[in-house]
């Protein structure tokens, strides 16, 4: 019976499909009484139900001292309830083959539950459990801190995350953004029981937190599901706090030296927040610089010309208060040198002279039609609708979006170039081989106009 | 643009447990319309291969050909590879690098990959563009330009790319140097992205003949699943391919590698942080029948953190920060079953050997459980229909099934699946997880010398 009433409401479905692709996701919007926001989109054509929780219980809300504390209260949401040990919850979860993972960033956690529709019950009632009832055993703290220095070790390993971690904190100079989200050896061993309990009591509360469901359940009938989470997690209200001010960073080159072939090069400032007023010139501007895959101009003159990188990008990273630009790229050792000259005289072209009009059109026609294409999956749409709601988009944000792209001229491509990237401050993070790369500390700024 | 290297690998072989369920699933979910993959075969002998699936407005549409590193010659590793980047060079009508920008003008994402067993390039578009993607790509399916000024540069960029993926990789760095020791004859022995000593010494005409070798309709085929209707796609196709003439007949390969007599065993020592073992037993392809029970071994093993590897190495004994599992079935000839194991600080490899020992060990003398036989069969279900959330990793299942085995073997996959018993896990993990049957690798980490 239960099949057949999938099979019918997806029939349905598909008849109204032919609309636009807006009108397929079709987000619902709901305040629960505990203040928790529920976004929900149904999509019946696979048995499956995706929830994808957003909550402000990043690691920027920790204690000095403790840094870390966060990201394991994250790891160990799922390792022990009043009702369940973290065995169990492994068996129930692996039993109906159900993925649920937590993580977390600077300023949020996620914590995410897929599941067949027919485990529904089962996995919302784990999900509820983990998110109201975690009691986070000094047995699973010790099994986790050990796992998160052995994390924190192993990234040594990757050339591309010590230039990160280097470059954050350069950028972000005494503030929890520029710490790396697990904090270090000696401040993991310092988390204790008492400071994770603190945590998850003062900021795993629905009030700060937005959940999607995407998938074969319909608005009604998740906001019934989701009554018994409303009633047993209760909303706190914690003094807020502002986001951290980070002193001022000075521009600096930063050498690693590590036995490698290769020179992992990044070249950043800081950024703006998701909402300032330019995000979309920005957008459309770092397109045509480095954003644009295989139509970029960094690209086509460091690869395609030159052959100096298989990988070359540029990003602006906005998060909600806060964001950087970066430039990254890999390059043998003995043209690390070459590859950043050639990347700044880009970076001095873009702002002396902007960009073509033809330019322009294709990063438009790019941005616009690929768009409606990014929500090709159940798990997609949830971490989009969080972010929506999280960055106040609003919910007709995807009609409006081509719009907002297809508004922006080239003065205004110019005046973000020219403004937004910034020469003098470029902070130069350089992880290689150095006595092959042979680069000193004071590269030509290249300054523009 | 890219070669499979083993993490990639590894990556596509999760997907392949997860995209399966497709045919059936969609089957129950729309009895009106039963989603089914069509099958078409143009004159020129180019097979089309299309599945509609209407709940996103993409399409992904991928041209398959039937050439990898496995048909390479020695000094000559790394060709097929180095071909599909040039692909991107242009043709008569299309300029250098031009392909990317005129799909990414029209809304839509593109991009390649080589493995042993195919090369594959692709694109996700809307259905009112998806029109571009096919004309451009029968068009370099005939008249790709190899031997322009192109080509210097790109040869640097593939010999970045190696450096990037393997030599500043341990975990890969590892692979590779076990694939060299795992086949003596057989040429998955050689990288797929290359030896850098053979892409220095590489030619434009080694990659003209390639080309003329291997890329024809009837040495290609093509998936294409999402949102379009399947007689205007395969007209479209008809028209655009159609025209192209059937190729020679391509070279066979058929190399067997000679049974293996004793566990083979390799170190490689590289600056890192953490010991790294992985573990290779000799595995049957998914031609055979017992491909169902070392799929689900592969899930007892290391499937979610109630497996067996993770519950005893990670969880109880605390000697390793990952495990992990796969049967790789998905290749034309022989391939392996993996497991792997990153060390944790201040632990002995030695140590994670011995216990993975014991563990299958222990799968090789005692059955496995019904409830735990049980889950392992939800876990890969449940795994089928989360796969098919999107058009690119349902047409990616149905291109390596096709590659390898006929796509209708997919049909069979979770009956096949359900049929297993516990004496089968019992019975297929005594034969092939045989440690005269493997090659273990270690990676031992040596710390910089240089500050």
């Amino acid at each position: 019976m239960k099949a057949l009433t999938a099979a019918v409401i997806g029939l349905l479905s598909v008849v109204s499909l032919s609309a636009s692709s807006d009108a397929r996701l079709a987000p619902r919007r709901a305040v629960l009484e505990n203040g928790l926001v529920v976004l929900t989109s149904e999509q019946r054509a696979l048995p499956m139900v995706t929830f994808n929780l957003l909550i402000e219980a990043g690691s920027r809300f920790e204690n000095a001292g403790r840094e870390g504390t966060a990201n394991l209260a994250a790891r160990l949401l799922t390792y022990g309830t009043r009702t369940r040990t973290a065995t169990q919850i492994s068996e129930a979860l692996d039993f109906i083959g159900a993925t649920l993972s937590a993580a977390c960033d600077e300023e949020t956690a996620t914590v995410s539950l897929t599941v067949l529709k027919k485990d529904l019950q089962t996995g919302l009632e784990l999900f509820t459990d983990v998110l109201t009832a975690s009691t986070f055993p000094q047995a699973e703290i010790d099994r986790q801190k050990q796992s998160v220095i052995a994390s924190i070790r192993a990234k040594q390993e990757e050339p591309g995350e010590i230039a990160q971690e280097k470059f954050r904190e350069a950028l972000f100079r005494d503030s929890a953004y520029g710490r790396p989200v697990e904090g270090t050896s000696e401040s993991v061993e310092r988390v204790d029981r008492g400071a994770l309990l603190q945590f998850y009591e003062q900021y795993y509360r629905p009030n700060r937190a937005i959940l999607a469901v995407v998938g074969d359940v319909s608005h009604e009938e998740i906001l019934g599901l989701l009554q018994k989470l409303s009633r047993s997690w209760e909303r706190r209200n914690s003094p807020s706090q502002p986001p951290p001010t980070p002193s001022p960073a000075a521009a600096a080159v930063i050498r690693v030296n590590k036995d490698l072939t290769q020179a992992n090069i990044l070249i950043g400032h800081d950024g703006v927040p998701r909402n300032h007023p330019d995000y979309y010139a920005i957008q459309v501007m770092n397109y045509i610089l480095g954003g644009g895959g295989f139509s970029s101009r960094l690209m086509d003159s460091i690869r395609n010309e030159r052959g100096l990188a298989y990988s070359v990008y540029s990003a602006f990273d906005t998060d909600k208060y806060a964001g950087s630009f970066q430039l990254a790229m890999q390059t043998k050792n003995e043209s690390a040198g070459e590859a950043i000259r050639v990347a700044m005289e880009e970076i001095r072209k873009i702002r002396e002279q902007g960009v073509t009009q033809e330019e322009l059109q294709a990063a438009k026609d790019y941005l616009t039609g690929s768009f409606p294409l990014r929500f090709d999956s159940n798990r997609r749409v949830g971490a989009f609708l969080t972010q929506m709601e999280y960055f106040g988009l609003g919910l007709d944000y995807m009609e409006r979006y081509a719009d907002l792209i297809r508004g922006i001229s080239r003065e205004e491509v110019l005046r973000v170039a020219q403004s937004r990237l910034q020469p003098d401050k470029w902070i130069v993070v350089v992880v290689a081989d150095q006595s092959k790369a042979g680069l000193n500390n004071s590269l030509d700024r290249g300054k523009g106009p | 643009m890219l070669a499979l290297f083993p993490s990639f690998l590894y990556q596509l072989k999760i997907m392949r447990r997860a995209i399966l369920a497709l045919l059936i699933v969609v089957f129950w979910a729309f009895p009106a319309r039963a989603a089914q993959v069509q099958e078409f075969v143009l004159d020129n002998g180019l097979k089309v291969l299309l599945l509609e699936d209407h709940k996103s407005p993409a399409v992904t549409f991928q041209v398959w050909y039937r050439v990898g590193s496995r048909n390479e010659l020695d000094g000559k590793s790394g060709l097929s590879h180095f071909l599909e980047h040039m692909m991107f060079k242009g043709t008569p009508t299309t300029g250098p690098e031009q392909y990317s920008r005129i799909i990414a003008t029209n809304g839509g994402r593109s991009n390649a990959f080589t493995s042993a067993d195919h090369t594959v390039y692709f694109a996700t578009m809307s259905r009112e563009k998806i029109g571009v993607e096919i004309e451009l790509e029968a068009d370099r399916m005939a008249n790709a330009i190899l031997d322009g000024a192109t080509f210097e540069a790109e040869k640097q960029v593939v010999m970045e790319e190696r450096r990037l993926r393997t030599e500043d990789s341990p975990a890969a760095a590892l692979g590779e140097v076990m694939g060299a020791v795992e086949y003596t004859v057989h040429p998955y022995r050689r990288p797929v992205i290359g030896w850098m000593g053979d892409l220095e010494k590489m030619s434009r005409e080694d990659l003209r003949q390639h080309y003329k070798l291997y890329y024809a309709p009837n040495n290609a085929f093509i998936v294409a699943v999402g949102d379009f209707s399947t007689a205007e796609m395969l007209t479209k196709i008809k028209g655009e391919f159609g025209k192209l003439p059937r190729g020679a007949e391509a070279p066979k390969i058929k190399v067997e590698e000679p049974p293996q007599r004793g566990e083979r065993r390799v170190t490689l020592k590289k600056e890192a942080e953490l010991p790294f073992l992985a573990i290779d037993y000799r595995a049957p392809n998914v031609k055979d029948p017992e491909n169902f029970s070392l799929d689900l071994l592969a899930v007892v093993l290391a499937g979610g953190r109630s497996s067996r590897l993770h519950q005893e190495l990670v969880y109880h004994q605390r000697i390793a920060r990952n495990v992990g599992a796969d049967y790789g079935g998905l290749s034309l000839d022989p391939g392996m079953f993996s497991i792997t194991a990153q060390v944790m600080p201040e632990k002995q490899t030695e140590e994670v050997e011995k216990a993975v020992d014991a563990i299958v060990e222990r799968l090789r003398t005692e059955a496995v459980g019904d409830k735990e036989l049980e889950k392992a069969k939800n876990q890969v279900e449940a795994a089928f229909v989360f796969g098919q959330d999107s058009v690119f990793g349902q047409a990616m299942r149905i291109g390596q099934y096709e590659s390898v085995a006929g796509w209708r073997l997919l049909d069979q996959y979770l009956e096949g699946i359900r049929k297993v018993t516990a004496a089968d896990l019992l019975r297929v993990a005594k034969k092939y997880l045989d440690p005269d049957q493997r090659t273990v690798g270690v990676l031992i980490p040596v710390k910089e010398k240089a500050q």
